[in-house]
This record gives C-alpha cells, sequence and structure tokens, in this order.
C-alpha cells in the first residue's frame, strides 16, 4: 500500500508527461471543436465579472457560449487538489547540478513543494511586488499576443501555425531575459 | 447553468454550434471538467508547474523542460493529422476544426515578449496558476488577480496598440 503511494506521489519522466499534455489538443478537439488555450479564461473572467457599463468593447461578447473553457479551467483547480495537494510529491523537484546552484544563488532553498517558500511570504513588500508585476504582464501579454503556453506553444505549434511559432519564440526570449536578469534584482528586494 | 440554456449561442469562433438539449448540454460540460482535472494532474506530475523546473529551463540547464515540451508538440501534430486523415468526427458529429490564428506578427512579438517576462519572473503561466492555487499556494490570488487586471488593462488600450 506504501509503495502504491508512493508512486502515485512521484514525479514522471519527460516522456510520460509530455505526450499526455500534447493529447489535450486532440482530446478537445473531439470532445467539442474546442482550440485548446488556458489564458482566454481570464478573458471569459473579466467578461463574466465586469458590470456592463464599465465594459471595454473587447468584453462585450456572450462569454457563456465559452462557458467550456471556464470548467476546463475548474478542472485544473481540481487537479492541483489532487496532484498537487493530496499526492503531493514529499521530495523537492530533482533539479541538475546547474539548476540546483542557480537556484541557491537567487536566494533560494530547495524543498520539497513545487514553489519555493521564499516566494509565497506575503510578509515581504519584494515577493508582492513580484508576483503582482509578474500576474499583469502574464495577462496583458497573454491576450496582447492572442495566447499562452498551451494556446500558441501546444496548440498552435502542433496544428502548423505560423503566428504561434512568432509567438512561442517571443515568450521564450522574453523568459530567458526575465529570468537570468530581472529575477535576481527582484530577489534582490526579498528578504 | 439551466438559465444559459435559454440565451442564443452567438456564432464566434471555437462554437460551431449550440447544445443539442439541455441535459446534454450539462454532461457535455462536466466533461471540459474532467479534462481540465487530466490537465492539472498531469502538469503536477510532468512538473511543468514546478517553479524549479521554469528556471531550469530559462537557464537551459536541463533537458527535462525541453523533452516535455518538445515531445505534447510532437503528440499533439501527429495526433491531429490521425484525427483530420481518418475523418474522424467530434463527439456531436462535426467534422474536426481547426480555428486558425490571426495573420500578422506585431502582436505575436510584442505580446509574446510581454507575456514571456511575466513568465520568466514568476516561473508561472496561466494554466500552473490554476493548479497551484489548487493545491493550496494562496498567495498565487495576487498572480491571479494582477493577471485579470492585465488582461482589461489591454481590453482597455487594444486599439491604441499595434496588432
Amino acid at each position: 500500500m506504501t509503495e502504491f503511494l508512493d508512486a502515485l506521489r512521484s514525479p514522471w519522466p519527460w516522456y510520460v508527461g509530455g505526450p499526455l499534455i500534447g493529447l489535450t489538443v486532440p482530446l478537445l478537439l473531439w470532445l467539442g471543436n474546442k482550440s485548446f488555450g488556458i489564458s482566454s479564461s481570464l478573458r471569459h473572467m473579466c467578461a463574466a465579472l465586469l458590470p456592463e457599463g464599465a465594459k471595454p468593447g473587447f468584453f462585450r461578447y456572450d462569454w457563456r457560449a465559452e462557458r467550456w473553457n471556464l470548467m476546463f479551467t475548474g478542472g485544473l483547480l481540481l487537479g492541483g487538489v489532487v496532484a498537487g495537494l493530496l499526492l503531493a510529491n514529499p521530495e523537492p523537484t530533482r533539479l541538475s547540478a546547474a539548476g540546483m546552484r542557480s537556484v541557491q544563488e537567487l536566494g533560494v532553498q530547495v524543498r520539497p513543494g513545487l514553489v519555493p517558500a521564499e516566494l509565497l511570504d506575503l510578509t515581504q513588500p519584494g515577493v508582492w511586488l513580484l508576483l503582482a508585476v509578474s500576474g499583469l504582464l502574464v495577462g496583458f501579454g497573454t491576450r496582447y499576443g492572442g495566447g499562452c503556453t498551451s494556446g500558441h506553444a501546444i496548440t498552435g505549434l502542433s496544428t502548423l501555425q505560423v503566428p504561434s511559432l512568432i509567438a512561442t519564440v517571443s515568450f521564450f526570449a522574453g523568459g530567458i531575459l526575465s529570468a537570468n536578469f530581472l529575477l535576481p534584482l527582484f530577489m534582490g528586494l526579498i528578504r | 447553468m439551466s438559465r444559459a440554456s435559454n440565451i442564443p449561442v452567438a456564432d464566434i469562433p471555437g462554437v460551431h454550434s449550440p447544445a443539442v438539449s439541455p441535459t446534454r448540454a450539462a454532461t457535455g460540460m462536466l466533461v471540459y471538467l474532467l479534462a481540465g482535472v487530466y490537465f492539472g494532474v498531469v502538469l503536477v506530475k510532468s512538473e511543468a508547474a514546478s517553479w524549479y523546473r521554469i528556471q531550469e529551463m530559462f537557464r537551459f540547464e536541463s533537458f527535462h523542460m525541453y523533452g516535455l515540451i518538445g515531445s505534447a508538440v510532437l503528440t499533439g501534430m501527429l495526433t491531429t493529422v490521425l484525427l483530420r486523415r481518418g475523418n474522424v468526427r467530434s463527439r456531436d458529429g462535426q467534422a474536426i476544426t481547426v480555428t486558425p490564428k490571426e495573420q500578422g506578427w506585431q502582436r505575436y512579438v510584442l505580446g509574446g515578449l510581454t507575456f514571456g517576462v511575466g513568465w520568466g519572473l514568476s516561473g508561472l503561466c496561466p494554466g500552473p496558476i490554476y493548479v497551484l492555487l489548487g493545491a493550496g499556494l494562496w498567495p498565487i490570488l495576487v498572480v491571479l488577480a494582477f493577471a485579470l487586471l492585465g488582461t482589461y488593462l489591454y481590453g482597455v488600450f487594444k486599439d491604441r496598440l499595434p496588432h
């Protein structure tokens, strides 16, 4: 029994996880001709939450017709409860030696869990700043660029769409820049 | 949900026909919840939702995320081709169609860069935001709240941005 639980709790190698991620594309097409993409949910939530009078035109559409996307999002939360809480991996992420060094240089300890405790400590004003700036850019950028990792990198590349290739290259470039040069500055403000 | 069935469904991209009946609509929606659970579990188990893995990826210090994304794209590509070649129909009998992305490049470069900078900062793209909230990491609510604000601001400034 404990061995069974251990197996459920341990992470999967990339060659198991990757194909299972990719299968989401045909799964949603088969379920109802839906294009897999997660960041649209942020738009639908805005459309659902904003009062009618204060809505920019971008949010004036029948968001209920896109309920499937919000249901999928609810599923992500539940998936997080199951895999991230109930069956959480008791071991830290098994980083490469170089990855381990970089993360420690950022001032973060490698402990079990998916996000380091240092980045979730809301008593630190620097953490608020980091999370707020990041969220703002993710929300603005995904809508401006018309999608995130799921919509462009997974769905768009799988279906050979040039705009998605441009978007994917761009967001990787942005991520490389900010993780290497901007994040260390933010981390200097924390603690 | 029962209220929604009275509202006429507009013909917008990604939605090809209204649901057949209210019961069908309800079960129809439930499968998307299950698909989300599936994807959420995979994101955690494959460690794509791990901040540590994202940092490793953006520093080219491990193959894990590249293998993960590469094999995901390859699988998506092959299975989508098979669906189309085999003339497989969707659950409600429609031909499988992929909504093409708008042409152009400016919005993809500028929007992509903006999203990327945000992603590199917290290691969170939209999927993991939800998954990690589910895992009980409630400070990530700050990221979600500001992501909604960012989305709203795009809606406000949309017409003044190059696309």
